[in-house]
């Protein structure tokens, strides 16, 4: 028998429940003739407060408000893939087809297909014991990715019964479980979850590998590391959105988990166009075969943006369960943010800094250390890495989200406006960026790269950082004044910025580039700065050197030198031997 | 059966209280009367059991607890919308102000709208020519785009925006059906007045509805004429096929009477006053552009706002910013320089431009032309600053033709005649001739074989006649 109760208040998307009706915390509600979608959010003997995930436009005090006994949780089966969802993972296509062109309110559709019949390869047998989290069959999902369903993580028992290798919906029993208590239990692909809760796991381990995502400043400045935790922070226009969609398409990551939180709904359209056109480079498949879609535009109610970051996090539990490496990224996690202060303003809560309700910061750890690289119930290792754009206000890094994001990650991307003006993109700013995952990840770059590389990388950093100091002097006086080896720095750093920091997201080669290549090309840099360096200790002024446009073909490499050829590297060191030796041999 | 209440428990500012209500619903419109003849409107926004509070657009002046007499409406705020609606001028919700007698509606819609589905958008690619040069080439203004003008006091957005209305409307010359719809919140008259010469003199103006709020009219008023207006925009876009250009200013006005009605409420404040919710009311209004797939309509925004003390990192273009895609600056040293349009290019930006521009759109380079100047005017601005300290005689010869090329840009690019109409072809050839006033080895963001194609270095002569 649900519960039910009377609404008695009605502010925006909160909904106030006369007394104590017996609701709990974070359950999951109808409320109105409507049916709309909620969850209690608020209990007291006097009053229930509930958010409302849909428009409350019409509700009246008087109207009903059921419960539905449990908390706010996702459907977990096959047809999760390659589907696009709202903030409490209602298929967004299906409600088209039913509602139209516009969302309508108190939609009632499946979250996943449950008539599509799905190859099942029953992989339990008979007589097994099954702990937690035991896989026992095996659905290709798409052509990419192997959906492997698992008993329930809190859930354990002997087998009876399977049935045979087949076709079966998502509500088809499987195999017939008994559990400890001697009780039978029939067992499906479809399993729930609590959103707000974390999926249990066996151990937790440091992180040791990087996410690959082909984007140089990432993978050779910062890297982050699968199960690490990054986010992008950078006022608007600077690029967020659109270096989310580069790691978003090129990472090594199994699945993509893509959550567009309060962002802009052509935004969304354009990453549905565009995956289902590229092809990820590893398997050959659309790149939508790997990826899920959680879209909760600006103009979609407030209080489901609230829950759609976890409804993203749940799934990337879910697919790390089968052992898969998951990435999320979440944009923005202001619009999240912004949505609690919303909420919590209605609540009349008191609020901290600039309006944020005080529990920000602990709403923030909470999520982002759901992130990790895990040993699962079921032995299998899987890792969920959280790539969060921060949007913070007026492009300010000192506003509460920002701040309180960046104690809670490893990898800190921060955007820069003058580098976005200046259209040098990646807009990512190298002297006040940071990954604490480099020391973690320095003995996979040894044996998978080469044992020089965090070498060569901190070179490059140093001389970045030495660029910075002279450009103080440079503002004051000009350039000219400068000594020649000093020149030659400031030279060597615009190689490495418009040479190698730049990157073109649409230059077929440049958009996603091997570590390999990033390795040889600041190989490259190095071997002309060294070259360079020892002219100018002879004497040379730079002016001599600049006769040769070696630096101008250096930095058009990443363009000249495509990706499948990395043996051309080797011409350029020709070609830097040679230009060494004519500077020699004209000014001897 | 209407039941009618008589009398309010309370009156703050534009907001009353409505008390022993049954059967009132959130959001609901309430129609008052007051001393039996005045009718005015009024939203439902709050209710606790049998209290309602009630946001009067028309305002409270002369309502008294005793004499206003209330009547539940069963519905949100709707508009009968027409094609009929076209040429002629309507007050901040929708009623005709232009004599002409009523509207017969085609239909009722909710000015509140809907969100659009994600799945059943349209990725726009469909750029508007604008003949000015300083957008169509470095900031391309696409069909289902939401663009805004940020400005301030004093600047010529107006003229810009008018400019934009008539020679993208006029220099359409494909016969898809065109039409703007205008919405002005808190704008001084001579600004209505002035857009509605603009489209008498092109002779647009029946292809024009205008929604004017003035900056006298009730505050609470401005809060629904966007909605209004974009519910006629959507109507005419995606019933009857139309593409419509909707500009709405000014967007400071409309955030302002939001901070007052939730301050009248008591609201905890966000930032700078402004309630909590701004950033979802202003996306309620930003995202309903668009193009809905299968239909051939398009709404397209140009929402024009004052940034308060020219500052864009105030909330209200902050906030706009993250929501719309992308932005034209204008600014108020170039306006000194007499620079019309006075378009600050460094921080503008178009999010949809990349995807509808190019080969097949407009020309192969313009991606490259584009990327390359701001890069160059970007170094302009170091060059300058760096002359501002040890004067122009001492820098490097290679700096100094930047500060040349920066004076030449903001003269012959961005600074153009306010009726002159250029093709982009014109705005590339003349990107294309300031490049050349660089050496080439300066121009790193341009593929070889483009600039091999493309690139001509000026002689100084030429310089002279280009500037």
């Amino acid at each position: 028998m649900a519960k039910t109760g009377m609404i008695y208040g009605i502010n925006g998307p909160i909904v106030h429940v006369k007394g104590d009706v017996g609701f709990q915390m974070h359950e999951m509600v109808t409320v109105g003739k409507d049916n709309l979608v909620g969850e209690v959010i608020g209990l007291s003997s006097a009053s229930t407060t509930i958010q409302v995930y849909e428009e409350t436009t019409g509700l009246k005090p008087g109207e009903i408000v059921t419960g539905s006994g449990s908390p706010v949780s996702v459907t977990l089966a096959p047809g999760i893939l390659s589907n696009i969802f709202d903030g409490i993972e209602r298929p967004l296509e299906e409600i088209a087809k039913t509602g139209g062109a516009y969302i309508s309110r108190g939609v009632n559709v499946d979250s996943l297909d449950t008539k599509k019949l799905w190859d099942t390869h029953i992989t339990a047998k008979k007589g097994d014991h099954l702990l937690p989290g035991s896989i026992i069959a095996e659905v290709p999902e798409t052509p990419a990715i192997v959906h492997k369903v698992m008993l329930p993580p809190d859930m354990e028992g002997f087998v009876l019964d399977t049935v045979e290798d087949g076709q079966y919906t998502i509500q088809d029993r499987l195999l017939t479980l008994q559990l400890p208590d001697g009780s039978e239990r029939e067992i499906t692909m479809t399993q729930k979850w609590p959103i707000r809760i974390p999926r249990p796991t066996a151990k937790r381990f440091p992180p040791t590998m990087p996410l690959i995502t082909g984007q140089r400043i990432l993978d050779t400045m910062f890297p982050l590391a699968k199960g690490g935790t990054a986010a992008i922070p950078g006022g608007f226009g600077t690029g967020k959105t659109m270096t989310q969609h580069q790691i978003a398409k090129w990472s090594d990551a199994d699945i993509i988990i893509y959550i567009g939180c309060g962002e802009r709904g052509n935004e969304m359209t354009q990453v549905l166009e565009e995956f289902s056109e590229l092809v990820d480079p590893k398997s050959g498949n659309p790149l939508m075969d790997r990826t899920t879609l959680i879209a909760n535009t600006s103009n979609m109610p407030v209080a489901a943006r609230e829950a759609s970051l976890y409804s993203g996090l749940t799934l990337a539990e879910y697919y790390r369960d089968m052992g898969y490496h998951v990435a999320i990224m979440a944009d923005s996690t202001s619009r999240w943010a912004e949505a609690l202060r919303e909420l919590s303003g209605r609540l009349e809560e008191m609020p901290a800094e600039e309006g944020f309700p005080a529990y920000l910061a602990s709403r923030l750890s909470a999520f982002y250390e759901r992130a990790g690289m895990m040993r699962n119930l079921n032995g299998t290792e899987g890792s969920v890495s959280i790539i969060g754009a921060v949007s913070p206000q007026g492009g300010d890094f000192s506003e509460p989200v920002t701040q309180n994001t960046k104690r809670f990650v490893r990898c800190f991307w921060g955007l820069d406006k003058s580098l976005a003006y200046a259209r040098h993109f990646p807009a990512i700013q190298w002297l006040s960026s940071y990954s604490e995952y480099l020391t973690d990840l320095a003995p996979w770059y040894t044996e998978h790269v080469d044992k020089k590389f965090v070498d060569y990388r901190n070179r490059l950093v140093y001389i970045l950082t030495q660029e910075s100091s002279l450009m103080e002097i440079v503002k004051l006086i000009g350039s000219d004044v400068l000594p020649d080896d000093q020149k030659l720095v400031l030279e060597i750093a615009k190689v490495i910025r418009v040479g190698f920091l730049q990157q073109n997201a649409f230059h077929p080669d440049d958009t996603c580039v091997p570590l390999s290549k990033q390795y040889k090309m600041m190989e490259i840099i190095l071997y002309l700065y060294q070259k360079s360096r020892s002219l100018i200790s002879m004497g040379m002024p730079m002016s001599v050197l600049k006769e040769d446009k070696i630096f101008d073909k250096v930095i058009a490499m990443k363009y000249d030198i495509p990706n499948s050829k990395p043996e051309m590297f080797d011409e350029y060191k020709k070609m830097i031997d040679q230009f060494y030796d004519n500077v020699v041999e004209r000014n001897a | 059966m209407a039941i009618e209440y008589l009398g309010l428990s309370k009156i703050n500012g534009p907001l009353a209280v409505l008390e022993g209500v049954r059967g009132a619903a959130y959001d609901e419109i309430v129609e008052m009367t007051v001393n039996g003849s005045e009718p005015r409107l009024g939203r439902i926004i709050e209710i606790y059991d049998d209290k309602a509070v009630i946001q009067v657009y028309e305002g409270t002046e002369g309502m008294a607890l005793r004499n206003t007499h209330t009547r539940l409406t069963g519905h949100p705020m709707e508009l009968g919308v027409s094609e009929d609606m076209l040429g002629r001028t309507f007050n901040g919700i929708g009623v005709p102000i232009d004599g002409l007698g009523d509207i017969e509606p085609d239909m009722m819609l909710d000015v509140n709208g809907k969100p659009l589905n994600p799945v059943t958008r349209e990725y726009p690619r469909n750029y508007i020519r604008t003949g000015i040069s300083a957008i169509d080439g470095l900031t391309t203004l696409i069909r289902g785009q939401k663009l805004p003008i940020f400005s301030g006091n004093g600047l010529p957005h107006d003229q810009l925006a008018a400019q934009i209305v008539q020679q993208a409307s006029l220099g359409d010359d494909s016969d898809e059906k065109f039409a703007i719809v205008f919405a002005a919140m808190g704008v001084k008259y001579d600004v209505a007045d002035f857009f509605r010469r603009t489209f008498e003199e092109s002779g647009v103006s029946s292809h024009v509805a205008m929604f004017i709020n003035l900056a006298n009219d009730p505050v609470v008023e401005r809060l629904i004429t966007p909605k209004v207006a974009l519910t006629l925009a959507e109507y005419l876009a995606f019933e009857k096929n139309m593409h419509i250009l909707v500009i709405l200013t000014d967007m400071t006005s409309f955030a302002e009477a939001m901070r007052e009605v939730s301050s009248s409420k008591g609201e905890i404040p966000s930032r700078k006053g402004y309630p909590g919710y701004l950033y979802s009311e202003l996306a309620a209004i930003y995202e309903r552009a668009g193009i809905v797939a299968g239909r051939s309509g398009s709404v397209t925004q140009i929402p024009i706002l004052t940034m308060p003390g020219d500052d864009i990192t105030h909330p209200i273009p902050d906030l706009t910013g993250y929501i719309t895609e992308g932005q034209i600056v204008l600014d108020r040293l170039l306006q000194g320089q007499s620079v019309y349009p006075p378009i600050n290019v460094l921080p503008s930006l178009s999010r949809l431009m990349k995807d509808g521009i190019g080969e097949g759109f407009t020309r192969k380079d313009h991606q490259d032309v584009a990327n390359q100047l701001f890069s160059c005017y970007a170094k302009v601005g170091d060059a300058r600053a760096l002359a501002s300290v040890i004067g122009e005689d001492e820098l490097s010869p290679i700096d100094k033709k930047y500060l040349e090329f920066g004076k030449a840009f903001e003269q012959t690019f961005v600074g153009q005649d306010i009726h002159e109409n250029r093709s982009i072809l014109d705005t590339l050839n003349i990107g294309w001739k300031l490049l050349g006033m660089l050496p080439r080895e300066e121009l790193d963001r341009i593929d070889t074989k483009i600039l091999d194609e493309f690139y001509q270095p000026t002689e100084p002569e030429d310089h002279k006649a280009v500037s």
